[in-house]
């Protein structure tokens, strides 16, 4: 039996929608399919801490007693999911009083939580628990030579990651090594994208985006892989602007990581979500040549 | 031409300040900075901040409350937690920043109608009546409630790609046991200080 529930938060059911298109087919093909968790909530982001500290950690806790009681451990492909479930975990298995707080009022509430739950991202179960080469034994159509500049961002990496480096980490471009792809030296992997204030000021967004995609296009990239779906959605849908505001053409297709391994084990354009891109992926294509066929 | 004076007194300070950021962060480390400055010089919004990351901690430490909590620097921290895990004192900076935010909300020094509280509010206010977040609703009440309506229509060319591409839909989204949450809610914050 699947031993994980799926968490997509509410981006994956939003604008990132085509992250959750892609990453359910590429789990049911490597023998994982994912099931959602049931009547999950929000995990609360950043916002919710900044307001209330002790909610924020109930509502995930919320969240926790749920796969605990399916018997399961999460996946959360949000990076923002990830961290905030993997904060409020930890902050809930502590001895403050605080945390004895939240937990009898869980309790008190229907959703007990005894602190069994651990919180995985795709990338951590990917490359550790399915293997580099289960996933190579599913390639069809592998991404011949595709320069691709792996971007982490902030909250997969820092500050819980159990599974990789919070400054250099390799887990994205091992995997898509495995399927073909030549990942760049891309020295801004970590850097942050800006995270909610793209949406609260502008001058921001553009620049730190700006710096972004001209790093990947000096290394000499055809795209982005991203892991998080505010990432993927601050690197996208500015690059007009971002042009005009610096007079620099930095514009590149920013694509979630399992819609680059789903096209490596053969999936099509659709069924990956791939007609959601706001970039124009024509030459994209052109560039993976069979390897982009359908 | 208005002369003011540059230097805070002693008596303006509040000594129980570091205490309560310790008790509110859940860091007992803030004492222990010794200035080196690695946190401003990994910050991403540092050169966006009125007093950068280092200059807070040594403030935080020395009761300057005011200037921290009216400061820019604590809404501008993203949360990527660069400082905090490159600080070589071990203080976690970030959670800090969240500590100062609550701590500038509950004493209300905050700009009323700067976007970056009022997105805060507004999205925990929309999670704790449906239990689920709808980016075109959050948005509309961020606009209305930060009253930049020119904003929201700057937007329309980008709302109509995303309408275009399905990846904006009208639905709010919700859970089906509201009332679970909403019991959990209240039971958090009855107990609360």
């Amino acid at each position: 039996m699947n031993r994980y529930a799926y968490f997509p938060g509410c981006s994956l059911k939003g604008n990132s929608r085509s992250y959750e298109e892609s990453i359910l087919p590429v789990f049911r093909d490597v023998g994982l399919p994912l099931e959602e968790l049931e009547d999950w909530n929000c995990c609360g982001a950043t916002a919710y801490f900044s307001v209330d500290d002790n909610l924020a950690v109930a509502i995930s806790g919320r969240n926790l007693s749920l796969a605990e009681r399916a018997n399961k451990d999460i996946i959360a492909p949000c990076a923002g999911c990830y961290l905030t479930l993997r904060k409020s975990n930890e902050f809930l298995a502590g001895k403050t009083t605080s945390a004895a707080k939240i937990r009898s009022d869980l309790k008190n509430s229907g959703c007990e939580y005894h602190g069994t739950v651990k919180v995985k991202h795709p990338l951590d179960v990917l490359k550790n628990d399915v293997g580099l080469e289960t996933l190579k034994a599913r390639v069809r159509r592998p991404l011949a030579g595709l320069k691709v500049a792996s971007y982490y961002g902030c909250q997969l990496v820092r500050p819980f990651t159990d599974f990789d480096d919070p400054d250099h980490p390799t887990a994205l471009d091992d995997l898509l090594a495995a399927v073909g792809a030549a990942p760049v030296e891309y020295g801004a992997k970590t850097r942050c994208c800006g995270g909610s204030l793209t949406g609260t000021i502008e001058e921001v967004g553009l620049r730190l985006n700006y710096i972004l995609l001209k790093e990947a296009k000096r290394q000499g990239a055809d795209c982005l892989a991203t892991i998080c779906p505010l990432c993927q959605f601050n690197l996208e849908f500015a690059q007009d602007k971002i042009v005009k505001a610096f007079g620099e053409d930095v514009r590149l297709p920013v694509l979630y990581f399992s819609q680059l391994l789903g096209l490596a084990m053969g999936l099509g354009r659709k069924e990956l979500g791939l007609t959601r891109s706001i970039v124009p992926l024509k030459s994209f294509y052109a560039k993976l040549g069979n390897g982009g066929a359908r | 031409m208005k002369i003011d004076r540059k230097v805070t007194y002693e008596e303006h300070l509040d000594p129980g300040f570091l205490a309560e950021v310790e008790r509110m962060s859940g860091c007992r480390e803030i004492e222990t900075c010794i200035q080196c400055g690695t946190c401003s010089s990994s910050c991403p919004m540092a050169v966006y901040m009125d007093i950068p990351p280092r200059k807070i901690i040594a403030m935080v430490k020395h009761g300057f409350k005011d200037e921290v909590l009216k400061s820019f620097t604590i809404w501008l921290c993203p949360s990527c937690y660069t400082c905090q895990v490159r600080c070589p004192a071990q203080i976690k900076i970030t959670d800090v920043m969240y500590a100062l935010k609550r701590k500038a909300i509950e004493e209300k020094v905050y700009p009323s109608r700067f976007a970056i509280p009022v997105l805060d509010r507004e999205m925990s206010r929309l999670i704790a009546s449906n239990g689920r977040s709808s980016e075109l609703w959050l948005l509309l009440r961020l606009y209305l409630k930060s009253r930049r309506p020119f904003a929201m229509l700057k937007m329309a060319p980008l709302g109509l790609k995303l309408m275009k591409t399905g990846r904006m839909s009208l639905r709010r989204e919700k859970i089906k046991n509201k009332a679970q949450l909403r019991s959990l809610i209240k039971a958090v914050k009855e107990g609360a200080r």
